[in-house]
């Protein structure tokens, strides 16, 4: 089998003020259903030992993560290499319930910013209020950047995640490096 | 600018991360009504100046659909409902009735 290949190949952009780097291959499974049924919280539980997350936060446990997308949407991140298994146990608990579990894994583009000023860059590109007091670490956003919807959250302090459609993988690299240009900084969260 | 209240996903966000997506609560005939009726589905709309529902969609969020009651001249929002009703909540209304007084004569 050829091996995958991401979007960008793992492209970096390092700047005094953030780094962004395209993390390689990612292993994501979007999963829609009623949220709040059995059926879909089990098969959460068995196929990747997650509990459905709360109202727009990420859940995070052993390297695999879940993500609040919409009310009837979750999306769970996993290595790439583990999205058939997951998805075989997933449609396999699912079966007979209302629900839909794809891989998307190659639909998408992943970034990482961090950095001492991550939180203005994407405060720069996002409309949202990204005050440490607002956003924290574990909470999950949808939202766009400059033009093209994307998603993000915060594993840790200082640092973001970004998902964005593969097509505008070059397009959000490229914006995320212009509000990273060294000197850009605006201090704005500082503390 | 407008800042609105998702009720699907909770998130207050400005209009950017939302799509308008013309008046709400239009009858929608179809198959067997008649031909004034389908021009009034069609073509027939408001545009009041000032108290009005839309239906918009959050297009960069949750991807979900709801409604919003606001104002079209003062651009003040008055409040977001869900998509799945025939008419706005009584008490979004009321709020209207309340700070808009005589609005159901113009629009």
């Amino acid at each position: 089998m050829s091996d995958p290949v991401s979007a960008l190949k793992n492209a970096t952009y390092v700047a005094d003020i953030a780094e962004i780097k395209e993390v390689g291959p990612v292993g994501m499974i979007t999963l829609r259903g009623d949220l709040a049924s059995k059926p879909v919280q089990k098969a959460c539980m068995t196929a990747a030992g997650l509990k459905i997350p709360q109202q727009r936060h990420c859940f995070t446990q052993d390297g695999n993560s879940i993500a609040w997308m919409s009310p009837d949407e979750v999306l769970i991140i996993c290595a790439y290499d583990d999205v058939a298994a997951m998805l075989g146990k997933l449609n396999n608990a699912l079966k007979g319930s209302h629900a839909l579990a794809a891989n998307v894994s190659d639909a998408r583009a992943v970034f990482d910013v961090s950095g001492p000023s991550a939180r203005e860059v994407m405060a720069k590109l996002a409309p949202v209020d990204l005050d440490p007091s607002q956003f924290t670490a574990g909470m999950f956003r949808r939202t766009r950047i400059a033009q093209v919807p994307a998603a993000f959250w915060m594993p840790q302090e200082d640092m973001f995640r970004v998902i964005c459609f593969r097509s505008v993988a070059q397009y959000v690299f490229d914006v995320l490096g212009v509000a990273a240009q060294p000197g850009s900084e605006v201090g704005v969260f500082r503390r | 600018m407008l800042i609105v209240s998702c009720p699907n996903c909770g998130i207050t966000a400005e209009e950017t991360e939302f799509h308008a997506h013309g008046e709400a609560h239009i009858t929608r005939h179809t198959v067997g009504s008649s031909d004034d009726q389908m021009e009034t589905y069609l073509f027939m709309r408001k545009n009041p100046k000032g108290v009005h529902f839309e239906r918009w969609r959050h297009q960069n969020g949750c991807g979900k659909w709801f409604h919003m009651a606001r104002d079209t001249m003062t651009l003040e929002v008055f409040g977001t409902y869900s998509a799945q009703t025939y008419n706005p909540p009584k008490d979004l209304l009321a709020e209207i009735d309340a700070k808009r007084p005589g609005w159901r004569d113009v629009s």
